[in-house]
């Protein structure tokens, strides 16, 4: 603006009028922000440090496919344990060799099935959902780790590599007796009979 | 210099500054006792409580002893969440503040009633939430996940509360507004930009809670609605509370850059960074919430992806003040004699119970950084996500970064606002190194638990069928932890009753203020101007949360009943 009208005003003068013209220790326009030589190789050593975190959970996810829930369905929580809903009668179903689903309802303070049995190897998509409050659902030694909120179906999906039990454990706080809620998964190593019918 | 005719002409436009008299100083003395003394009041409670759950967890069940005023694990758990994560914080925030921003501008507050009013409603609120809560009528958690349904006065309560806290925030904001029409062209004072910034900040982070409590969760309580949406409610509640964990965090943080030095001799590293910090604060601190839920049905895994690198950028300013606050003690004691690369720490005003109280709140907040960053690392998240990690994560945090804190400028501000010695010095010493002792155990047994064994959090681990005698040795490390601190704990309060009833002193005790150390240095015009980066942070929220809201509240199904299950 004085530009335009003045262009060749002298820029001390300019300076002058500019209200806020440097001011030992106070305000100033062309102030620069100064980073101290060491503040400044610590700032690169924290780049440094957060690019390969990021670049980890970018690799882990994208790459090896350690992924998050997602949005997967709605259902009315008044309408879980109706007819025709997958809640209704909740378990462990086949779906190809080594391929199974497992449903799983939640509710104060169980989860059902409380047990199932599945062979190792098996690859298990998980479906969850709850008839009440707020529940969790949390395989020991997995990645399952999710929340079940009423309203919403959760999904995860788990290869079983290792034998033994696994336990469900109910980590959101569901009321007065929620420290006994979980339910138990056992990873069957294959007898002879199932390993030489598996072969035949 | 014509630089300074210029300052004389602004001046004489300019209102004439305000002096600060006995009398406004008495004023917002007592709004800060007052304020203070309440979240002490409720610390008490909240950390007896405490200690019961870290025994109950080695089998020693204290709650036989208080019925029926701790109904339950669970009924004591909700209290100790509320009167120490939302009640000593926000009282003893709001106190601190109000006796730092006067100082910081030598001038009145400039609506005195205001700040008064937003003390009544926040104690009001305080006084509507205890009742259903001391009666086991909400016994909901802090986070009162909807569709677990508390009494009504529950959600009112909490909400006045906060409103109060905005009030406060107001009052603050008009004060520094009257201070700069007076001042024009003047940098605005450190320690009253930082106090209005953490309040801006909350300002935007509480709309959150604030919808949820009024949208979803007073209607539904009232019976004017049958059911609720609990994903909305969770995500409308997380908006809400991470922004939180700043909001006890940046308090801490005044007093680390403009006050601490000033205890050990040292001066502000760098003032420009000090600032540029809370900018971005301020900027970066509400739209992180999806890293509460990266594990919640419902929510796509991008919108989540985004606020991991939301939050991954936040860690810059907490790298940021870990160099500029070292580098301000480093300069105290060096010029105390400190030497060599780690001699200097020895240097440090460690005979001070208010100086060493934070400079181990600090040491112990390197390890809540780490695990923050762990935690927000998207599918990491899987591994600790709601074990007892958690809770080891922030009682290193809030629990230790904040309350030490505040802890140790109790030590200066009890004697500050009482004119009284602080009572056995010696005693406040050992009450910082106990809480230090007591929080590192225990934060470093709850970590292990969780990322090992997987134990769940907020759960009466003692009773629970699962348990693995495998847990007992970290549970036992976390008894002895809790043990600490309950010794810590009455020391603590031995220390500020024996202050409130020692004899008066005729040594006034000042707010301590470090100069920066290089004070010629100027500041940037856009390191004192409020809009770009009040205009940043809503544009961001609105990036980071406005298509995934509209979705949830376009989507809104109100089909969960609600349930009392405790």
């Amino acid at each position: 603006m004085s530009e335009q009208t003045n262009p060749i005003e002298d820029p001390v003068v300019e300076e002058a009028q500019d209200q806020s013209a440097p001011v030992e220790g106070g305000l100033s326009e062309d102030a620069h922000l100064h980073i101290d030589k060491y503040e400044s190789m610590w700032l690169k050593i924290a780049f440094i440090i957060m690019g390969v975190f990021f670049l980890s959970v970018i690799v882990s996810s994208f790459a090896i496919g350690i992924q998050l829930p997602g949005a997967y369905a709605r259902i009315d929580p008044t309408t879980v344990n109706d007819p025709g809903s997958p809640f209704a009668e909740p378990g462990l179903r086949e779906l190809a060799p080594g391929k199974y689903e497992a449903y799983y309802r939640a509710q104060i303070w169980q989860f059902t099935p409380r047990e199932i049995h599945v062979p190792l190897g098996a690859e298990v998509s998980f479906y969850v959902t709850s008839q009440d409050v707020m529940h969790g659902f949390k395989i020991s030694d997995t990645n399952v780790n999710v929340m079940v909120i009423p309203g919403q179906v959760s999904t995860l999906k788990h290869t079983f590599d290792k034998p033994g039990e696994y336990k469900i454990i109910c980590h959101e706080y569901c009321g007065q007796l929620h420290h006994t809620m979980y339910a138990q998964i056992f990873v069957d190593e294959p007898t002879e009979e199932v390993a030489s019918g598996a072969q035949n | 210099m014509a630089v300074k005719s210029m300052t004389a002409a602004d001046n004489a436009a300019a209102p004439v500054p305000v002096p600060l008299t006995e009398q406004d100083l008495a004023v917002a003395d007592r709004i800060a006792g007052t304020s203070i003394f309440l979240g002490a009041s409720a610390l008490l409670i909240g950390v007896t409580l405490g200690v019961m759950q870290g025994l109950e967890h080695v089998g020693i069940n204290l709650y036989k002893y208080v019925q029926p005023w701790v109904a339950t694990y669970y009924h004591g758990l909700t209290m100790h969440g509320v009167l120490n994560a939302l009640v000593w914080t926000t009282f003893f925030i709001v106190g601190f503040f109000t006796y730092a921003i006067v100082r910081s501008l030598n001038r009145p507050l400039r609506y005195p009633w205001l700040n008064v009013l937003g003390l009544l409603v926040m104690v009001i609120g305080l006084l509507t939430a205890a009742v259903p809560m001391l009666t086991n009528n909400a016994s909901v958690l802090y986070t009162f996940y909807p569709p677990m349904k508390a009494d009504w006065s529950c959600y009112l309560g909490l909400t006045l509360v906060v409103v109060g806290s905005w009030m406060a925030g107001w009052g603050y904001f008009f004060t520094l507004y009257a201070w700069r029409k007076e001042h024009p062209g003047q940098k605005q004072p450190f320690i009253a930009l930082t106090v209005s910034i953490t309040m801006a900040m909350w300002q935007l982070a509480t709309l959150g809670v604030a919808a949820e409590i009024l949208f979803l969760l007073l209607p539904w309580s009232l019976g004017l609605v049958q059911g609720t949406d609990p994903l909305l409610g969770r995500t409308l509640f997380w908006f809400f509370g991470h922004p939180l964990v700043y909001f006890w965090l940046l308090p801490a943080y005044v007093s680390w850059y403009a006050m601490l030095p000033a205890q050990t001799g040292g001066k502000l590293f760098s003032e420009q960074l000090a600032r540029l910090v809370f900018w971005l604060f301020l900027l970066l601190s509400t739209p992180v919430g999806f890293h509460h839920q990266y594990t919640d049905p419902g929510i796509p895994q991008a919108w989540k992806f985004l606020h991991t690198t939301i939050t991954f950028s936040l860690a810059f300013p907490s790298f940021l003040t870990a160099f500029t606050v070292v580098a301000s003690l480093e300069v105290g004691a060096r010029a105390l004699g400190g030497k060599g690369y780690f001699g200097w720490i020895r240097k440090l005003n460690w005979g001070n119970p208010s100086y060493a109280a934070q400079n181990l709140a600090m040491i112990l907040f390197v390890f809540g950084g780490i695990g923050g960053i762990t935690n927000a690392s998207f599918n990491l998240n899987l591994a600790v996500h709601n074990t007892i990690w958690i809770p080891g994560h922030f009682h290193l945090t809030v629990a230790s970064a904040s309350t030490l804190t505040f802890f140790g400028i109790l030590y200066w501000l009890a004697p500050a606002l009482t004119k009284r010695k602080l009572f056995a010095p010696k005693l406040a010493l050992a009450q910082a190194w106990t809480w230090f002792i007591g929080m590192l155990l225990m934060g470093n047994a709850l970590h292990l638990l969780g990322l090992h064994f997987g134990a769940p959090r907020r759960t009466m681990l003692g009773s629970a069928p699962y348990a693995s005698p495998d847990w007992n040795p970290f549970l036992m490390e976390s008894a002895v932890g809790v043990t600490f601190l309950a010794i810590s704990a009455t020391l603590l309060y031995i220390v500020l009753i024996g202050t409130l009833f020692n004899k008066k002193s005729d040594v006034e005790v000042k707010m301590p203020v470090a100069e920066p150390l290089n004070p010629s240095q100027s500041i940037p015009k856009w390191l004192d101007s409020w809009t770009p980066w009040v205009f940043g942070a809503v544009a961001l929220v609105l990036v980071a949360y406005g298509p995934m809201l509209y979705q949830l509240i376009r989507d809104i199904e109100l089909t969960s009943p609600g349930w009392r299950v405790w």
